[in-house]
C-alpha cells in the first residue's frame, strides 16, 4: 500500500497509510479466485463473506460491497486499518501459495473509506422495537459491537463510558497514524445512528451502581470493561519521572492530545533518547509516537527479532522510520542522575533456550551480563491486566485467578444477567477478538432474553 | 449535567480560591475523600478535585487558582458548563468510632479536610481541627468546621490569626499532653509529611489523603502511583488515602514536580488557541 513520504511521515501523526485508489482496488479485487469453498471467510473470526464483497469491488459496486461488509462487522474503517489479516482472513487465502494473498485488509478499509468518503451510509432495518433496555458498559470494540448488534436485534440499548470520548482502546491506545480518529468518530455515529443511547463521564459501580440501573430497568448488562490496568516491570527505578507505563504515555498522547500542548492543555515530558520495553503493539505505538516527537527510540525486548507479537506490517514501519532495537535484554534496574531524572537503564543479557506453552523460546537472564542502555525516558510496554475495580463494578460476579471475568460458552457470567466479553474475558487480544466474542455473546443475550420473557 | 449552579469567592486576594456548585450525574452521597475528575474544556486536562459536599444532584467543589487549569476553571460564571465531569471516584475514608481525633488541614485542604471532620463527629468521636493558613485572609471555612468539631486550633504562617507557625507544632504539643486515637492530615504534601513524620514518635494512626498526578482517575494508567509500604498502588483506586506512616513522600514530592516546567510555559504562553473564555 502507498504510504505518506517518509521525511514527512517521521514528523507527524498524519496517518501512515494511504488507502488503495479506486483503480488499485478493483484490479486487486479482480485477483481474487472466487473460490468454491474460500478459506479466507473461515480465518476471519467475524465470517464476513470475504468473497462476496470482493466480487462487489471487482464489479465498481463499492456500495453492495460495504452493505455486504456490514452485516457481520460494524467496524470495518477500523478492522480494515488494525487488524492483523496476516494472521487471519490473509492467512487462510490460497493465493499464499504464490506468495500473494488477496489484501483483504486494504480491501475491507477501502469501501468502508469509500462509504465515508461519499456519505453513501445506508442505515441497516431496525427489528421492531422491543421494551427491554440492555446496558453496556465499557464502549471498546467489545462494548461498541454488541451495543450495535442488540439495537439491531430492536432492543433499547445504553452504552456507558467512564472517560469523557467514546472508543476504548481505539481512542486512548492505538495512536492516530495507525487510526485517525476522525475514521473513529464516523464508526461511531454509524453505531449512534442505530438509536443506541451513549453516556460518556459514567463509571458504573460508581457513578451508579449495577443495582440501581436494575431498578431503573435495565434488564441485562455486557461487561466490555477491557484490561486496561498496566503491568510495571516491578524492578528498582520504576517511579522515577521519566518512567511511563504504555497506557499513560498513550492516553496522554492518544486521548488527551498533548503532543499539541499548549494548545491542548495536558503536558507530556519525554527527554531525547527513550526506550520502550516489550516488543507488543502497544510498545511500537509507543516508540513511533515518541519518534514522532523528535526523539531517538530503542524497544528493548527480552527475546530475539523473531519472537516478537507486534504485527509485521508495524515493525516494518517502525524500522523504515528508524527505531532502533536491543534484542534480548531483561531490564533489571532504571538509574537515575542525581537530580533524579533517567539516565539509562541496566539490562542482563538473555540467552533464549525452550520454547514456552505459547511456541515461544524461553529467555534466561544470564548472571554477570550486565549492560547500560543510556537513556532519559523510558515507557513500560509489556502488557496490562484487568483493573481491580471489577469488583465494584460488578461484586458478585465470578472471576478468574488472574482477575479476569468467568463466562460460560454463551459468554455469560455466574450472575445470569450479566455477559461480558472483549479483553476482560480473554485477557489483552485483538480488537477483532472482542469483535467476534461481543457478537457471539448478543446472539446469546438475545436468546437469555427471550426465554426470561416467556 | 455539569453546568455551574452557584459561583463563590471565598478568599479574593492571589492565588484565590473559589468555591463551586455544580449539577452532578452521580445519584450516590459521596463519602469523605472521594473525588471527582473534570475538564474545563475540550482542550482541557484532566484535573482531581474532592467533593466537598453534595446536596440533591449539586456538588460542592473548592478550589485555588494555583495553575492555569485552575485559573480557567475559576474563570467560569454561574450559566457556565463544564466540558467533562465523572465522579464520585476513590476509596472512600470511612468514618467510625475511634475516640479523640485530630483532623489537620493546610490551606485549600482545609476544604477537604471538611467532610471528614462532619463524617468523625457524626460517629461520635471528640474532634479536634486544627486549621492552618499562610495568613488570616486565607483562611477558608472556619465556621463549618467549627460546627462539626468540639475544639478548634488556627495557625497562619504570618500570625495574622491564632498561633504564628505550623499546623504541626500545635499536632505535637497536643501529643505530648493527651491521648490521641487517629491523626488525619491534608494538604499541601510537606504538611503531611511532617504530620507523619511527628505521629509515628507518638504511634498513633494516622491517615493521609495523597495528591498526585492523575489523569483518568479510573486505574487505568498509573500516572498517581504512591509507593505505600514498599509497594506501587494507584492512589485513584487503592486511595487517596492511605497509612502515613507507610507513605514514601519523598517519591511523591518528586513525582508531583514531574510537569513543573510544562506548567510554567502553558501559565505564560500567550497562544490564541488557549481560551480563558468560559463557555465552549
Amino acid at each position: 500500500m502507498r504510504k505518506i513520504p517518509l521525511e514527512e511521515r517521521k514528523k507527524t501523526f498524519k496517518e501512515v497509510a494511504l488507502g488503495f485508489k479506486k483503480e488499485e482496488a478493483i484490479k486487486e479485487a479482480k485477483r481474487c479466485l472466487q473460490c468454491k469453498t474460500p478459506s479466507c471467510i473461515k480465518g476471519c473470526p467475524v465470517e464476513i463473506d470475504i468473497k462476496g464483497f470482493i466480487k462487489f469491488i471487482a464489479q465498481g459496486k463499492f456500495g453492495e460491497a460495504i452493505k455486504r461488509i456490514r452485516e457481520k462487522n460494524s467496524l470495518p474503517a477500523v478492522c480494515g486499518r488494525v487488524c492483523p489479516q496476516e494472521n487471519l482472513c490473509q492467512k487462510s487465502c490460497v493465493l499464499n501459495k504464490k506468495g500473494a494473498p488477496i489484501k483483504i485488509g486494504y480491501l475491507e478499509r477501502f469501501v468502508a473509506d469509500w462509504e465515508r468518503e461519499n456519505k453513501k451510509r445506508t442505515k441497516p432495518k431496525l427489528k421492531r422495537r422491543r421494551k427491554e433496555k440492555i446496558a453496556v458498559i465499557g464502549s471498546g470494540p467489545a462494548g461498541l459491537t454488541f451495543s450495535s448488534e442488540m439495537s439491531k436485534r430492536g432492543f433499547k440499548v445504553t452504552l456507558f463510558e467512564a472517560l469523557h470520548k467514546v472508543g476504548g482502546v481505539l481512542r486512548y491506545g492505538i495512536p492516530e497514524f495507525r487510526l485517525p480518529k476522525k475514521i473513529l468518530d464516523r464508526e461511531i455515529e454509524y453505531i449512534k445512528s442505530l438509536n443506541v443511547e451513549i453516556r460518556t463521564d459514567f463509571f458504573v459501580g460508581k457513578t451508579e451502581t449495577i443495582e440501581e440501573l436494575k431498578k431503573e430497568g435495565f434488564k441485562l448488562f455486557f461487561l466490555a470493561i477491557g484490561a486496561g490496568s498496566p503491568k510495571f516491570l516491578g524492578i528498582e527505578g520504576e517511579n522515577l519521572n521519566q518512567v511511563y507505563s504504555a497506557n499513560e504515555f498513550l492516553v496522554r498522547i492518544n486521548l488527551m492530545r498533548s503532543y499539541l500542548f499548549p494548545h491542548y492543555h495536558t503536558p507530556i515530558k519525554v527527554g531525547e533518547k527513550v526506550g520502550v520495553i516489550g516488543a507488543g503493539n502497544v510498545a511500537f505505538d509507543c516508540a513511533r509516537v515518541a519518534l514522532r516527537l523528535g526523539k531517538e527510540v530503542f524497544i528493548i525486548y527480552r527475546r530475539g527479532k523473531e519472537e516478537m507479537p507486534a504485527r509485521k506490517e508495524e515493525i516494518e514501519n517502525a524500522k523504515e522510520e528508524d527505531i532502533k532495537f536491543i534484542f534480548l535484554a531483561t531490564p533489571k534496574k532504571i538509574i537515575s542522575d542525581e537530580r533524579g531524572n533517567v539516565k539509562g537503564i541496566v539490562c542482563l543479557k538473555n540467552e533464549l533456550k525452550e520454547e514456552d506453552s505459547t511456541g515461544r523460546r524461553t529467555p534466561y537472564p544470564l548472571e554477570g551480563s550486565e549492560f547500560l542502555v543510556e537513556l532519559d525516558t523510558v515507557i513500560v510496554a509489556i502488557g496490562t491486566k484487568p483493573n481491580p475495580l471489577i469488583k465494584k463494578i460488578a461484586p458478585n460476579i465470578e472471576l478468574t485467578e488472574d482477575g479476569y471475568i468467568k463466562v460460560n460458552e454463551c459468554f455469560q457470567t455466574s450472575v445470569p444477567y450479566i455477559f461480558a466479553g472483549g479483553d476482560i474475558v480473554s485477557g489483552n487480544a485483538t480488537v477483532i477478538n472482542a469483535i467476534y466474542q461481543a457478537k457471539k455473546a448478543a446472539f446469546f443475550a438475545e436468546k437469555f432474553l427471550k426465554k426470561c420473557m416467556m | 449535567m455539569r453546568s455551574i449552579l452557584k459561583k463563590e469567592i471565598l478568599v479574593s486576594f492571589s492565588p484565590r480560591i473559589i468555591k463551586l456548585k455544580v449539577e452532578a450525574n452521580f445519584t450516590s452521597s459521596p463519602l469523605p475523600s472521594q473525588f471527582v475528575i473534570l475538564m474545563v474544556s475540550p482542550y482541557g486536562e484532566r484535573i482531581p478535585l474532592t467533593i466537598v459536599e453534595k446536596e440533591g444532584n449539586a456538588i460542592t467543589l473548592i478550589f485555588q487558582e494555583v495553575g492555569f487549569t485552575t485559573q480557567l476553571l475559576g474563570s467560569l460564571k454561574e450559566g457556565d458548563s463544564l466540558y467533562s465531569l465523572i465522579g464520585p471516584l476513590g476509596n472512600p475514608f470511612r468514618a467510625q468510632k475511634y475516640g479523640k481525633v485530630v483532623v489537620i488541614g493546610g490551606g485549600v485542604g482545609v476544604a477537604e479536610m471538611f467532610p471528614v471532620v462532619k463524617a468523625l463527629k457524626k460517629e461520635g468521636n471528640y474532634v479536634i481541627s486544627i486549621l492552618g493558613a499562610r495568613s488570616k485572609k486565607f483562611l477558608i471555612l472556619e465556621e463549618e468546621i467549627r460546627s462539626n468539631s468540639d475544639k478548634v486550633f488556627i495557625s497562619t504562617d504570618d500570625g495574622s490569626k491564632g498561633e504564628k507557625g505550623f499546623t504541626t507544632q500545635i499536632l505535637e504539643r497536643l501529643l505530648k499532653k493527651e491521648r490521641i486515637d487517629l491523626v488525619y492530615s491534608v494538604g499541601p504534601l510537606l504538611m503531611m509529611k511532617k504530620t507523619s513524620e511527628i505521629t509515628k514518635l507518638y504511634q498513633v494512626k494516622t491517615i493521609v489523603s495523597l495528591n498526585p498526578i492523575m489523569v483518568d482517575g479510573t486505574g487505568m494508567c498509573g500516572s498517581c502511583r504512591v509507593i505505600v509500604g514498599g509497594k506501587v498502588h494507584f492512589a485513584c483506586v487503592d486511595g487517596p488515602d492511605f497509612d502515613a506512616h507507610l507513605v514514601d513522600f519523598d517519591d511523591l514530592l518528586k513525582r508531583n514536580s514531574r510537569f513543573v516546567e510544562e506548567e510554567k510555559k502553558i501559565l505564560n504562553e500567550k497562544n490564541p488557541f488557549i481560551s480563558k473564555e468560559g463557555n465552549f
